[in-house]
Formats: structure tokens, C-alpha cells, sequence
């Protein structure tokens, strides 16, 4: 890695603390981009000649604060901007003052940033393009070309929303217990909605939404590094990095889905997997489940698993069952219901799934696995149908061509195979 | 002298390395990591996982504390270690140097090695 990439990179890492820092400072959140975007212009003059400094974000919010002071000043009175000379001065010492000053403050700054994203008023896409340009900093482009629709929509779209959460107001007062761990709930959530944007992007939109998962992974990263004896964190952290470890095998050299079952599990990333079932193991001695936790269990029972074959479909049975406790869905008992297919044969699974038939009618896959179940079962005319209105509602075309597939391979005397969900 | 080089970095950029970024600084790191084994001077070594995954047991309670995360809060993370072989600081400096050349910022610090277990052949 070059010195330019490596600074490239240390403004990227520092970004959401930077602006998190400058949004306390300013409570303007077009001026805080703004001051931290000066700040980062400056960092790529002077950091090449003098070295990165030692806390990148503390020397961002450093110059951004006074960059913006200093430019609303000359607006004023028109007086003369500091000299780079000076800038190029900010030392160590100088940036470990002000950073001591708000460390403190860091934790809410950046759960705030968060937060602002998360604004329940805005629909989810919105959130997701929102946190994707004001705190991972992605740009406007990037993040319309991967939501296909124009720049200037994007440009569009972001701008209302801001104006929304604008209106909305922002809560800079230091949350109380209870309200902070609300906004740490509702981050987590927009964060792995950023994750799965991501994640459920067909092969025509993986170069584009690629970096999604990147970014989820390193917010909920930070997010644990703010708050380290959250299992909650720990599990949602763990869940994206066991699904992100699977990036690569998810997809055939065509761009089609290649279901968990038959992926070749080589490809999987050994890094990503130790990662999350360390967190895991970490989350566990706190002895206070949840949702992403039970989610991370299932995915770990996966990757533990060496071929397909010894899945322990089980122990994944009573996790789901877990889930459908605590956060009762169709979707969950329709995941619940492959494990059961594994475990109890397929006409068990199907009676599980019938009554979802209302909630679910709208549901890819839903009518994928019921397809699958009812091949297995010889129905072969009413997996037909189920196929045919998995197709029809399909959203992508790496997904209708997965059914094709299904579908094309279907005959009164060959037994299908289960579709997994995960 | 054995000498442990810890190595300390922002863990926040390290993380953000795409894997295309990771990988051309690993290799670059090969190049002096093969050229230590092949001289003999390297010894057992090591990469971190980020500090989100630590978990630390202070030991000034009792019963000791179980704490989640690292032991201290720093601007740099102990990301990774060496122990290798040199015949006096200089050339063990000379080594960190080119580390340092395949991986900038943060920094290496270079401590003499007191006691030395080989351990059980771990893999």
C-alpha cells in the first residue's frame, strides 16, 4: 500500500467519528460535512509532507472545527484565511487537548450521527443511501449506481431526506439510559440494513452494492468498540461477518445464486468465520440473548459445518424456534419450517408453512421453498405452480433464474432438493 | 538476542483495508517475513483479530474481572507480533525498518525477549 492509500484509508476510518464530532460542535449537519470535507482537502496536502498524525479523526475534527469557524469569520469580515503554514503546525500535542476534551463525548456523538440516519419517518432505502453518504462518506454516484436510478434522483432523495430529518430535529442533549439503548437498537437495525442491501444484491448489482457490507461490518465494528459489553452488538457483528464470509461462493461464474447447500465451502472466508464465532463465544457469557445473537447461532451452526451434510439441523430447529419467540414472523417460521424438512421430512414442513400463505403470498421465497417441499413430496403440478409464482414475483433476475433452473429440472421421477433460505 | 516486535496500528484503517489492499501489503510483508525464515531469524508470529473481539481478566480483583474488549483504550491497537532472532538491536531495528516499508503508520515496538518458551508445537 502506498502512503496516498494509506492516508486515503485513515480519512475514510475517521470519518464517522470526524463528522459525528463536528455535527455536536456545529448542530448543523450540512455544515459539519462541509468542515469535515475541508479538513480531509487539507489532510491530503499536509499529511504526505509531515506523516499521518497519530489520531487521524482527533486532527480531522481539529482543522474542520476551525476551518468552519474561520470561513464563517471571513464571511463576516472578510478576513484573510489562516495560512496553510499554520495548519501544517497543528501538532500532536495541540490535537490530544481537544481530543481529550471529547473523548467523553464520542460514544453519543457517533450514535447520534447514527441515529439521525435511522429516523423512523424516513422510508428504509432512505435511511440506507442517507447513512451511506453522511457517515461512510460513499458518494453520491456510487450510491445511485448501485440503487440504479440517476444521480441527480440520489442527489435528490438525499437532500429531502436530510431537509426530513432536519425538520425532525436532532436530540443533542446526552440520551439517558433508557433512550440510549433505544438508539443503539434502532442503529443496529439500520445497520444491517445497510448490510443487507448489500447482501440480497443479485450478481448485476454485487460491484456496486459490494461495499455495503463493508461498511455495515466496519459501523457495527465501531459501534462495539463504543460499546464493548454490548452482546447484542457483539451478535449482530457476528451474523454479518459468518453471511459476508459466504460473499464469494454465493454466486456461479454465470452470476447465479448458488444456494448454501451447494456452495463450495473452500471459498469461504476462515477470517471472517473465526471472527464471528469468537464474538459469539464472547456475546454468550453474558447470558442475555437476542435476536441478532440467535441469528449469529444459526449462521455459526453453517459455517461449523464442514460439508452440507452435517448441518445440525437440530440444534437450527431450536434456535428458530428461539427466534419465533422473541420476535414472532412468518419469515422466521418459514426458515424454521427447511430445518424441519431436514429433520422430519418435507410434508411436516409444509403444513408449517400453508397457514403463512396469506402473510407470505408476496414473498419470493416463500413460494420457492414451498416448490421445493412439494417436488419433494412428487407434487410435481403444484411445485410447478409454486415456481411459476416465485418467478413472477421475483425481484431480480439472478433470482427468477435460480427457480428456472428449479423449474427446468423438474420431472414426475426426480426428487428436488430443499431450498435453504439462509 | 530474541527481541519481540509488537506491532501497534489504527485498527480502525487496518479494518478498513479492502481485501485487495490487505493482500498487496501481506505480500509485501512476505517478501521479508520468507527472507527471515530462510536466515533463521524468525520465530513464532502473529495477526490479531480487531480489539472488538478481546476480552480482557483484570487481575486487581478478586476474583479477578472479566471485561470485554482490550486491556487499555489506545489511539494505537496491538495488532500483530513477531519474535525473531538478531544479533543486536541494530539489526533488529534494520528488520523493523522494512517492515515498515510494506505496512505504514503505527508503529513497531522492539523489546528484548526475557524468557523464551518454544511452547507445544501449537499450529
Amino acid at each position: 500500500m502506498t502512503e496516498v492509500e494509506w492516508i486515503g484509508t485513515a480519512i475514510v476510518s475517521a470519518r464517522p467519528k470526524g463528522v459525528a464530532a463536528l455535527l455536536r460542535y456545529f448542530r448543523d449537519l450540512d455544515t459539519a460535512e462541509e468542515a469535515f470535507q475541508d479538513a480531509c482537502l487539507r489532510a491530503l496536502r499536509t499529511w504526505p509532507e509531515k506523516g499521518p498524525p497519530r489520531d487521524p479523526a482527533a486532527w480531522l475534527v481539529f482543522v474542520g472545527r476551525n476551518f468552519a469557524v474561520d470561513s464563517a469569520r471571513r464571511r463576516r469580515k472578510e478576513e484573510p484565511l489562516p495560512d496553510e503554514e499554520l495548519l501544517a503546525d497543528v501538532d500532536d500535542a495541540e490535537v490530544a487537548l481537544v481530543e481529550r476534551l471529547d473523548s467523553a463525548d464520542y460514544r453519543d456523538d457517533i450514535v447520534r450521527l447514527l441515529f439521525i440516519c435511522c429516523h423512523p419517518d424516513l422510508p428504509a432505502t432512505q435511511q440506507v443511501a442517507l447513512a451511506l453518504r453522511i457517515v461512510s462518506g460513499l458518494s453520491v454516484k456510487q450510491i445511485a449506481r448501485a440503487f440504479l436510478v440517476t444521480e441527480s434522483a440520489m442527489e435528490q432523495r438525499i437532500t429531502r431526506a436530510k431537509s426530513r430529518v432536519a425538520a425532525a430535529g436532532v436530540p443533542f442533549e446526552t440520551p439517558g439510559a433508557a433512550e440510549r439503548s433505544q438508539r443503539l437498537a434502532a442503529v443496529a437495525a439500520m445497520i444491517y440494513l445497510v448490510f443487507n442491501e448489500g447482501y440480497s444484491a443479485g450478481a448485476d448489482a454485487q460491484e456496486a452494492r459490494a461495499p455495503f457490507c463493508d461498511e455495515a461490518i466496519r459501523l457495527a465494528r465501531l459501534l462495539l468498540v463504543l460499546y464493548p459489553s454490548e452482546p447484542e452488538i457483539m451478535g449482530l457483528l457476528a451474523l454479518m461477518l459468518l453471511q459476508h464470509s459466504r460473499a464469494i461462493a454465493r454466486f456461479d461464474a454465470n452470476g447465479s445464486l448458488v444456494l448454501l447447500e451447494e456452495q463450495d465451502r473452500s471459498r469461504w472466508d476462515r477470517a471472517l468465520i473465526e471472527e464471528g464465532l469468537a464474538l459469539i463465544d464472547k456475546a454468550l457469557r453474558h447470558r442475555q440473548p437476542g435476536p441478532y445473537q440467535v441469528q449469529s447461532a444459526i449462521a455459526a451452526l453453517h459455517a461449523r459445518a464442514a460439508r452440507a451434510a452435517d448441518t445440525d439441523w437440530n440444534e437450527i430447529d431450536q434456535l428458530y424456534a428461539t427466534l419465533e419467540r422473541m420476535q414472532p414472523s412468518p419469515v422466521v417460521t418459514l426458515n424454521r419450517a427447511v430445518a424441519v424438512s431436514k429433520l422430519r421430512g418435507a410434508s411436516e414442513a409444509l403444513a408449517m408453512i400453508e397457514p403463512l400463505a396469506a402473510k407470505l403470498d408476496g414473498y419470493f421465497y416463500f413460494h420457492g421453498v414451498k416448490g421445493a417441499l412439494l417436488e419433494q413430496l412428487g407434487r410435481i403440478a403444484e411445485a410447478r405452480e409454486a415456481f411459476n409464482q416465485a418467478i413472477a414475483i421475483a425481484q431480480s433476475a439472478h433470482e427468477a433464474a435460480h427457480i428456472r433452473r428449479h423449474l427446468d429440472q423438474l420431472s414426475p421421477d426426480r426428487h428436488g432438493e430443499m431450498t435453504c433460505v439462509s | 538476542m530474541l527481541y519481540t516486535v509488537l506491532c501497534y496500528n489504527n485498527e480502525n484503517a487496518v479494518f478498513s483495508w479492502t481485501k485487495e489492499q490487505d493482500d498487496a501489503v501481506m505480500a509485501k510483508l512476505n517478501v521479508v517475513h520468507e527472507r527471515l525464515r530462510k536466515e533463521k531469524k524468525l520465530g513464532p508470529s502473529a495477526r490479531l483479530m480487531p480489539t472488538t473481539a478481546a476480552t480482557t481478566l483484570r487481575k486487581d480483583s478478586d476474583p479477578p474481572l472479566v471485561m470485554d474488549g482490550p486491556f487499555a483504550e489506545t489511539k494505537e491497537q496491538l495488532l500483530g507480533f513477531y519474535v525473531i532472532d538478531c544479533a543486536s538491536l541494530e539489526e533488529a531495528l534494520g528488520i523493523v525498518r522494512e517492515l515498515a516499508k510494506a505496512n505504514p503508520g503505527g508503529a513497531y515496538e522492539v523489546r528484548p525477549v526475557r524468557f523464551f518458551h518454544p511452547g507445544s508445537g501449537v499450529q
